[in-house]
């Protein structure tokens, strides 16, 4: 390999960190029984984790970071000084091939800054992609993030080869992208997303003839939004989401607290990012999506429309509605049960198979592997019922991290 | 005592053939002692298994999972518990589903440690290419699982890497793959592998991939247990990645804002000025659908997916007016291609009204709606956002100049004429407006919606007879 290949890998990966998303999981199974290398069998695999807590799934990378867009937020941007670096498309096709050999990642995650012009830069990639499935027959999960700018033709093609398709919101409200993104277009984006939606419907539905269409993304799109950069709440960030996933199925959105780069705007703060904040906002997400929450149910908890930091998202909501409980773990319907502070879905789910054969105590929930120090204001059990304890004033108090005492001066 | 020693490789089937005879002797648990490998076999006698199958018990398909993979770990203990559960099984059939029992638990917690071990294997396996004198690459890796795993994993690793030959050694066994044939043999200290020169590019990627900013070892240390990191190359990295952090984000803060490269400032201006924008004067119906898609009068824009634009012919006689994009039309660009769109289409044929002859549109350009759950729920427009949208209805009647148009619906109504009255007096009467003749009726979706049948039946044949009627009037010579 040339020498100057792990100083283009060192640059291209450096630039693509700022990407949250590297999951593998939920694609169409395949294997190289008959042919080709790689497989991918439903769930994801993360090969690696560095000491930032995320996960290494896929090989992460620039296809350049040349890009004539000039982004507040991005380290790319036209305006930065930033050293610069090209990949030829044999490149990135062997890096893939030869790190996918040794157990390393389990595909390719591949996004570009933006050269000369979106059709020409996304024609690249839908090149990569189509030379790992066409020349080399592999099976391994390619993730494409996709310039909402380009062509929709090439859109089209990028979801054949494609296992997940991305486009960036960037910024959760219009006017921010408007400001720090003056080169992209939200209108574009969001028609970007729905053809996406479109193409995959069209995709499952047979023909009239019973004939199945190419398979199109088949693990869906994803987006990722930017938090801390603008002045947008909670409250606006998760109703931007909730629009986004109703309006064209997003499998994920992800949340990336703004973090410090180098040679940064002026436009932006340089100050830590804010990680407590990015985490509350996907366990926010995560009761809109598999806990029956709708958005303004989450963030109405404070008038400002933030998530209190201190404490999770669900918690707080308990908190606030204290009406509702406690509820009888033996008689609550599932959608109260999701509610209780500290029950999961997987946790519901086996309280609801296993209370069909006895009524549940204190120790089976405990065995059942239900938090109970955390859930047990909100419920009742033959045994245990809160009393009180559910209306107490320093409830929130028992939760929350003791503040933080400050030093002698 | 019935001692059972259980073999290391074909464990399952050895001890599913076992349990199986027992169990259908009804040997309780406490009579059987199960051992793995020779230690131990022999050592003590055995009382022989009684004669033919007995009555075999049954037992869910979920069970022989769960026994096919607890079965793999290396608790001395885990064929019993799981023989105690198959006798469990024969007198309530529905034990697995209580999760509260405490064997259950004991036995999930035991599957759930073997398959995190299998998935960390896939995970954590680190290849290192060997010299080839064949068509075929030969790779071979070191790995030391916490259970015994290595046979049932093979297949993975199979399944994936077909095209090369490889071999996975571990303490216990070692998995080959060599001309697409699986074979095993005893496990061996670990093995010298060569050098691969894919290791350093990547440890490159590794620790650029690390973002400074951002430190969370818990999270690391919970998903990448240390006792995989001798295996895994690219950990050796970690401390002197971890030293630098914090440098290297103060080394960014400090850094005073750099001049952006001369060149940056002529593509950003270059670029800009090929962006679509607003055309400064309107005069075709191109040029409005160009200015309608930058839109930003009222907040809609925000949260819809785009501006959906009239569609027909531009001189058409006839123009329909809905009341705003749904969610269908929101997605596709297009006015009338969902639900309501087909309910129209159908009144339109019947009338004889040809979709292709007319322009459609609707009195709001964007979709308002509340997400709930996984649907986007349809929001009448207010006052104020048909008022402000008006601006961009007045153009297309100013350019298309048909005969008459036709209000569907309490909004276009509104819209067209300035007046919100009831519709259920005014729909089928044409109303002369400063900008034509306006023919209120009822809007497809509210033909939907409408819960009582007979009412709807009535309703949908008003539209056909005002389709029908707009159709005449609109043929009729102008001025009439």
């Amino acid at each position: 390999m040339k020498p100057d290949l792990a100083r283009k890998l060192a640059i291209l990966s450096d630039a693509a960190k700022y990407d949250a998303s590297c999951a593998s999981s939920g694609t169409t199974k395949r294997n190289a029984a008959r042919g080709g290398i790689g497989s991918t069998e439903g769930s994801g695999i993360c090969h690696a984790y560095t000491p930032d807590g995320r996960c290494i799934s896929l090989l992460k990378i620039l296809m350049t970071n040349f890009c004539i867009f000039d982004c507040a937020y991005c380290v790319n941007r036209v305006s930065s000084n930033v050293e610069r670096a090209r990949f030829s498309v044999e490149e990135v096709v062997s890096l893939t091939l030869e790190f996918y050999r040794r157990n390393y990642i389990e595909g390719l995650f591949l996004s570009s800054g933006i050269i000369r012009s979106p059709d020409q830069t996304m024609g690249d990639m839908v090149r990569i992609a189509r030379t790992l499935r066409q020349d080399h027959g592999f099976k391994g999960y390619i993730h494409l993030k996709t310039i909402p700018d380009a062509a929709p033709e090439l859109l089209d093609e990028a979801g054949l080869y494609a296992d997940r398709l991305s486009i960036n919101i960037e910024l959760p409200r219009d006017d921010s992208i408007r400001r720090l993104a003056p080169e992209k277009r939200p209108e574009t984006i969001r028609t970007a997303m729905a053809r996406v939606r479109g193409a995959r419907e069209a995709s499952r539905d047979r023909s009239h003839t019973g004939k199945r269409p190419a398979r199109f993304a088949p693990a869906g799109q994803s987006t990722q939004m930017i938090v801390g950069a603008d002045g947008a709440s909670d409250a606006a960030i998760l109703s931007t989401s909730a629009r986004l996933y109703t309006g064209y199925g997003l499998k994920r959105v992800y949340y990336s607290a703004f973090s410090p780069i180098p040679d940064s705007s002026a436009m932006l703060p340089l100050v830590k990012p804010p990680l407590i904040r990015e985490h509350r906002l996907y366990q926010a997400d995560w009761l809109m999506r598999f806990y029956g929450f709708e958005a303004d149910e989450i963030a109405s908890a404070t008038p400002e429309g933030m998530l209190d930091l201190a404490i999770d998202p669900k918690l707080a909501w308990a908190l606030g509605h204290r009406a509702q409980f406690p509820v009888d773990v033996n008689r609550a319907p599932r959608e109260l049960l999701l509610r209780v502070p500290g029950f999961g879905t997987r946790t519901v789910d086996r309280i609801l198979a296993a209370r069909r054969q006895r009524c549940l105590g204190w120790d089976d929930l405990v065995r059942i592997g239900a938090p109970m120090a955390k859930a047990q204001p909100f419920v009742t059990v033959p045994g245990w019922s809160p009393g009180a304890l559910t209306d107490s004033a320093d409830l929130r108090a028992r939760y929350a991290p003791p503040p933080e005492q400050l030093s002698l001066f | 005592m019935h001692r059972i020693a259980l073999p290391e490789r074909g464990t399952f089937e050895a001890w599913r053939d076992a349990a199986r005879t027992l169990a259908g002797h009804d040997i309780p648990p406490e009579a059987v002692e199960w051992t793995l490998g020779d230690a131990g076999a022999g050592l003590f006698g055995s009382d022989p298994l009684p004669p033919g199958p007995g009555h075999p018990p049954a037992v869910p398909r979920a069970f022989l999972d769960l026994a096919e993979t607890v079965i793999l770990h290396r608790d001395p203990e885990a064929p019993a518990l799981l023989y105690q559960a198959l006798t469990g099984l024969q007198r309530r059939p529905r034990l697995l589903a209580d999760a509260a029992d405490p064997l259950v638990r004991r036995l999930r917690l035991l599957e759930k440690s073997v398959r995190r071990d299998i998935h960390k294997m896939r995970a954590f396996v680190r290849f290192r290419e060997l010299p080839s004198a064949g068509a075929r690459r030969r790779f071979a890796a070191w790995f030391e699982p916490e259970h015994r795993i290595v046979e049932a994993n093979a297949g993975f690793f199979t399944r994936r890497f077909a095209d090369m030959d490889w071999a996975i050694h571990t303490p216990d066994l070692s998995a080959l793959w060599t001309d697409g044939a699986l074979s095993f043999a005893p496990g061996a200290p670990r093995p010298d592998l060569p050098d691969d020169a894919a290791e350093e590019l990547w440890a490159t990627y590794f620790a650029n991939i690390f973002n400074p900013a951002r430190i969370k070892l818990g999270s690391m240390r919970l998903h990448m247990p240390r006792k995989y990191w001798k295996n895994m190359p690219e950990t050796a990295q970690i401390p002197a990645m971890l030293a630098a952090a914090e440098g290297r984000v103060q080394a960014m803060a400090a850094a005073a804002a750099t001049e952006s490269p001369a060149r940056a400032a002529a593509i950003t201006a270059r670029y800009r000025a090929a962006m679509p924008r607003a055309p400064e004067r309107i005069g075709s119906l191109e040029e409005a659908r160009a200015a309608c898609a930058l839109c930003t009068r009222c907040g809609l824009c925000e949260t819809a997916t785009q501006a959906v634009f009239g569609e027909g012919p531009a001189q058409a006689a006839l123009m329909l007016v809905g009341e705003q994009p749904g969610d269908h039309e929101d997605l596709q660009g297009r006015p009338f291609v969902g639900p309501a769109g087909q309910v129209l289409d159908a009144a339109m044929a019947e009338a004889g009204v040809a979709r292709d002859r007319v322009w459609l549109t609707n009195a709001v350009k964007h979709f308002k709606f509340v997400p709930r759950g996984k649907r986007r729920l349809h929001q009448r427009p207010d006052q104020h956002e048909v008022s402000h949208c008006r601006w961009w209805l007045d153009l297309e009647r100013e350019l298309v100049r048909p005969r008459l148009t036709v209000a569907l619906g309490a909004t276009a109504a509104l819209a067209l004429t300035g007046s919100g009255a009831d519709l259920t007096r005014r729909r089928g009467q044409v109303e002369q407006t400063l900008a034509g003749p306006v023919l209120p009726s009822w809007h497809p979706s509210a033909i939907l919606r409408q819960p009582d049948r007979d009412r709807a039946a009535i309703m949908r044949r008003d539209l056909v007879e005002d389709l029908a009627l707009a159709l005449s009037l609109a043929a009729a010579p102008a001025g009439g």
